[in-house]
């Protein structure tokens, strides 16, 4: 039930999008059309479910202060916390290597519709956020997976909702410095706003 | 050793320009207000909303982003000759990701109280893409001093952009400006502070309604 309900924290209450901000640039450039949006949504949930596991493990094995214990007596006191951002960066960046090229080799049609976004996700802040969160939040690696892909599915439902109020909004009259990224950024707080009645729901 | 080498190189080549020269003072001014890295061109949104609640913290982000666009520019304008085109986004997350740590050890062990404030956001300027973009654009394919002067430029467009955004937030949200309370100063000690501006939604409303003010001026339109 725990981990049921920090998914769905993640989802909807700790969104990523509007409550933390994260990934705002792809969230904002690659929001014009709802298919483009879905696959760089599905190419999200999948890298997130994904790396935040794989960063858990990392962190409690080798980047913690005394995580290195497993090795001998000598490096129980080794703290490699310092180096957590390059290891993560490294992780997500070949992790999104990886999975670009299993989805190539597995599933050609697949591969076609995401492969461009992949590498888009590696410098998605979504994904880096996601993983330093977990970190201060003390999860565990169920708990952490789940916060993983909760988060993935709130910021896929937040890009869909976004794309498909934009298409629509190409035949409304918008003034022209307002044209593009103003009134996007003005739709967003209102869709945050909508996302604030969350907080209500007690877990 | 060898970008010793190619840094001397260039040293000679440029000499040939001006230090100041029109092209260059273009370089750092464009990024202030046409090309505006927030604005108008869409990047580093993300920090750009998360940490400007307060003026404070605005004003050290600003400082790291500024510090992290500079030196990784120059760092990549050095090696720009040695990195195989494939690999490039790893090498320059690398760099990028060094400095950050950098930024995050000074942070730690001189301001432990604002990096506290501003927590997961100090790492995230890894994936800030104004960075990211900036090396790719330019330092990929300039000369160290440009890149300098790009860097700066962009940094500091992205750095009064956010400040702006911090200070209406903060005016607003919290009734002060950097910690001080302005309207308590003024003796309105009833003025209501919005909520809704320390949320953010607050965010979101004055970078929409910045940018439209600061499209309205340049005259840009996005189609």
């Amino acid at each position: 039930m725990d981990i049921f309900n920090i998914a769905l924290k993640a989802t909807f209450i700790d969104n990523m999008v509007f409550a933390y901000f994260l990934g705002m640039c792809s969230f904002l450039a690659v929001s014009k059309k709802v298919s483009t949006a879905f696959g760089l949504g599905m190419a999200v949930i999948f890298v997130l479910t994904i790396t935040v596991p794989v960063n858990w493990l990392l962190q409690e094995y080798v980047l913690k202060e005394g995580a290195l214990a497993w090795l001998g007596a000598d490096f129980a006191t080794v703290d490699l916390t310092f180096l957590q951002f390059i290891m993560f960066i490294a992780v997500i960046a070949s992790m999104v290597q990886l999975v670009e090229m299993v989805i190539e080799k597995f599933s050609p049609a697949l591969y076609g519709s995401l492969g461009i976004f992949l590498p888009l996700i590696a410098v998605n802040c979504a994904i880096l956020g996601a993983s330093l969160f977990m970190v201060q939040r003390d999860y565990t690696i169920g708990q952490a997976t789940a916060y993983g892909f909760g988060s993935g599915i709130g910021w896929f439902l937040a890009i869909i909702a976004l794309a498909a109020i934009r298409e629509k909004l190409k035949y409304s009259s918008v003034p022209d410095g307002l044209k593009g990224l103003g009134i996007t950024m003005l739709i967003t707080g209102l869709m945050g706003l909508a996302f604030k009645s969350f907080i209500g729901i007690a877990l | 050793m060898s970008t010793e080498t190619a840094e001397v190189k260039e040293e000679v080549k440029k000499s040939s320009e001006a230090l100041f020269s029109k092209r260059r003072k273009r370089i750092v001014s464009d990024p202030l207000n046409e090309d505006n890295p927030i604005t108008v061109q869409v990047l580093g949104i993300c920090s750009a909303l998360a940490i400007t609640i307060k003026m404070e913290p605005t004003l050290v982000m600003s400082i790291a982003v500024i510090a992290v666009i500079v030196f990784s520019n120059l760092i990549i304008s050095l090696i720009r000759g040695l990195i195989p085109g494939r690999v490039r986004i790893i090498v320059q997350l690398a760099i990028i990701a060094t400095l950050v740590t950098l930024v995050s050890e000074v942070l730690k062990a001189y301001y432990f109280d604002m990096y506290k404030v501003l927590g997961a956001f100090v790492g995230l300027i890894i994936t800030n893409c104004i960075v990211m973009g900036r090396l790719e654009a330019f330092a990929m394919a300039n000369k160290p001093y440009d890149s300098i002067l790009d860097g700066l430029g962009s940094g500091f467009g992205y750095a009064w952009i956010i400040l702006v955004v911090a200070f209406f937030r903060e005016l607003f949200g919290s009734g002060s400006i950097m910690n001080f309370k302005v309207f308590e100063a003024i003796g309105w000690e009833s003025f209501p502070t919005n909520g809704l501006m320390v949320d953010s939604i607050g965010a979101f409303m004055v970078l929409g309604i910045l940018i439209w003010v600061q499209r309205s001026r340049t005259g840009y339109v996005e189609h």
